[in-house]
């Protein structure tokens, strides 16, 4: 089984059903199909060839579900960029993968005029919008590619180990890592998950998170793996919005992160909505507090409420079954199908006891690697028990109950989830360090009621230097994805040291103020 | 006036003063990445205490925020009804 066939197996079985609404638009699963081959012969044709890898640099929008399967239907794999990536770290992306085409929107074509001279591997850059003629023989038009390309499928053959895409995730050095997910990987994943789900044809999500973050991917890959119907949007910017559109297309699954619910308990007038549809809640990225969970059980009282933990790396590693929270509250549910689940301790020796460990992820939905760091792979893709075998250390400390419940206690690295997103210390540090006048900078995560987690930034500058925490954040809006520049930005003298002249961070935090500022506005 | 007065504070707030970037009347919030979901929390929030109007769930829409020039409208709208109302009061008090 390959990943572009959920399309294809879909829209032979379901022709004229409406697959995708988004935009304005309501396509088929034979409308899309069609549209894909265009591009994907497009593709062939400019040279693409089995297992390159093709950038899609977009909103959530209609052609970044083309441009996807198309990729795949090529041969090649897809590299889902979040569309607010600045023009670095979309170059270090590109150059890391040696990207061969990119598919993009007119805005960002325009503004990044010199993108093919600093890509050197980028072959072809496809756009949307108004064409940018003239700009290079290497521009094309998304537009007049679907009018010039024939719809049949293209003769290309894969198998279920090709690489599928690359998923970029944030890594605590700082620079993002992609991670290597074949066909294969793709296939158990959405399996297991449709699965514990209980999809069926009948169901019609909404999701609003990035296509570029692997929870808002995969709502694309399994509905039309389920051959369902997938309403996206860009974002949850105008919740009222995602609210209406939800009742209006009697939506039956509704993937959210706490960010989500957070503003969601905001809003008064929704204990008046009844959301009969609604079949699943569920939630991911970072944990879903009970007080949440109760008032979302209020709001949504015919709803089940998933929670549930993964990572990139594999995909998705657990969930809670809904009706299980009350006897199990806090958890993160057990395995989920095909898949299985352990702690070890320091010495790398199996838990079972109730103590603290690693957990450490068995199964056919472990990714392949990170793409070109072998030594970065070796330390969390590592032997199983048996020595064919490579199993996911996930740098995640849990407990489990007696009857194999996780409970999610830390991270072993200094990851910060913001918004149920990766941010990487680390790469908010370089950023700042770039600043002039900037000696030391520490950047950390703090509990905040609607983030999970806001980034504050400690900086300390040369005497005299008038850096402000304007300064900062413009320079991290420079820089960095909207998730990842900090909330709070204080300036210190200096930062207290460890004996070995590390920064203490945990001195630094033991005065931290928590999110007081959201508190505020985020109300009950 | 108001119009300023918001183009000032998404510019400190979400552009941190960036100059290169420019803020017309019409530029959508949502189709150039601008505010995120929490963001426009600040947004209502500013809008609410700077020119005392409140902002029910179901007015936070784009036809009434999603570009200064909507916002500024939407607020305008707001203040009018508020001194219709006002004007009203007395006249429900007599009937009483």
């Amino acid at each position: 089984m390959l990943v572009h066939k959920f399309l294809e197996d879909s829209a032979r079985h379901f022709v004229e059903k409406v697959a995708l609404i988004c935009d304005d638009q309501r396509l088929t699963y034979h409308e899309i199909d069609q549209r894909c081959n265009r591009v994907a012969n497009f593709l062939v044709e400019a040279g693409i060839r089995k297992g390159d890898r093709v950038a899609v640099y977009f909103d959530n929008r209609v052609e970044a579900v083309i441009a996807i399967f198309a990729i795949l239907k090529a041969g090649g794999a897809f590299v889902v960029l979040n569309r607010t990536t600045k023009y670095k770290k979309l170059c270090y992306v590109l150059n890391n993968c040696q990207a061969v085409a990119i598919f993009t929107d007119a805005q960002a074509a325009g503004e990044f005029a010199q993108l093919s001279s600093d890509v050197p591997s980028l072959k072809c850059v496809v756009c949307c919008g108004a064409y940018v003629k003239g700009l290079s023989a290497r521009f094309f038009s998304f537009e007049e590619i679907l009018q010039d390309y024939p719809a049949d499928k293209p003769a290309v053959s894969c198998i279920d180990v090709d690489l599928a895409a690359l998923i970029y995730t944030s890594g605590s050095t700082g620079s993002p890592k992609g991670v290597i997910s074949t066909h294969l990987n793709i296939v158990s994943a959405a399996t297991s998950i449709t699965q514990y789900l209980s999809n069926e044809n009948t169901d019609i999500i909404l999701n609003v998170l990035p296509l570029s973050f692997d929870y808002g991917l995969y709502q694309l890959l399994m509905a039309f793996k389920f051959g369902g119907t997938l309403v996206l949007e860009k974002s949850f910017l105008y919740p009222m919005v995602i609210i209406k559109k939800l009742i209006e297309e009697s939506v039956t699954g509704f993937p959210i992160v706490p960010t989500m619910s957070a503003l969601l308990l905001r809003m008064h007038e929704l204990k008046s909505y009844e959301f009969k549809s609604l079949r699943y809640i569920t939630n991911t990225g970072a944990h879903l507090p009970i007080s949440h969970i109760k008032k979302l059980r209020q709001i949504f009282p015919h709803t089940k409420i998933y929670c549930m933990y993964g990572l990139t790396e594999c995909k998705r590693v657990s969930y809670l079954e809904p009706d299980q929270i009350d006897a199990h509250p806090g958890s993160v549910g057990r395995g989920m199908p095909n898949e299985e689940v352990y702690l070890v301790d320091e010495n790398n020796q199996r838990i079972e006891n109730g103590a603290i460990g690693e957990l450490v992820v068995r199964g056919s939905n472990v990714m392949k690697g990170y793409w070109g760091l072998p030594l970065e792979t070796a330390e969390v893709f590592r032997p199983g028990r048996s020595p064919w075998e490579t199993v996911l250390y996930t740098g995640d400390l849990f407990r489990q109950d007696e009857d194999g419940y996780l409970f999610f206690v830390g991270r072993k690295d200094e990851i910060i989830k913001c918004r149920g997103e990766k941010v990487s210390p680390k790469e908010v540090e370089n950023v700042i360090y770039n600043m002039d006048n900037v000696v030391e900078v520490v950047v950390v995560g703090i509990e905040d009621r609607l983030l999970g987690e806001a980034i504050k930034a400690y900086v300390v500058c040369k005497d005299y230097a008038r850096v402000t925490e304007r300064d900062v954040k413009k320079q991290c809006l420079k820089y960095l994805e909207d998730y990842m520049i900090p909330r709070f930005v204080e300036f210190r003298k200096e930062l207290p040291k460890n004996p070995s002249g590390k920064i203490d961070k945990k001195r630094l935090m033991a005065g931290a103020e928590f999110g007081t500022e959201r508190e505020s506005i985020v109300g009950a | 006036m108001n119009k300023d007065r918001l183009r000032e504070f998404i510019h400190d707030n979400f552009l941190f003063g960036d100059s290169d970037m420019q803020i017309q009347d019409d530029t959508s919030f949502l189709d150039n990445g601008i505010i995120d979901s929490t963001g426009m929390l600040e947004l209502v929030n500013f809008v609410e205490q700077q020119f005392e109007i409140r902002v029910l769930d179901d007015e936070l829409m784009p036809d009434n925020f999603d570009s200064i020039a909507k916002l500024s409208k939407f607020i305008e709208k707001k203040l009018s009804q508020a001194t219709v109302e006002a004007l009203e009061v007395p006249t429900a008090n007599a009937t009483r």
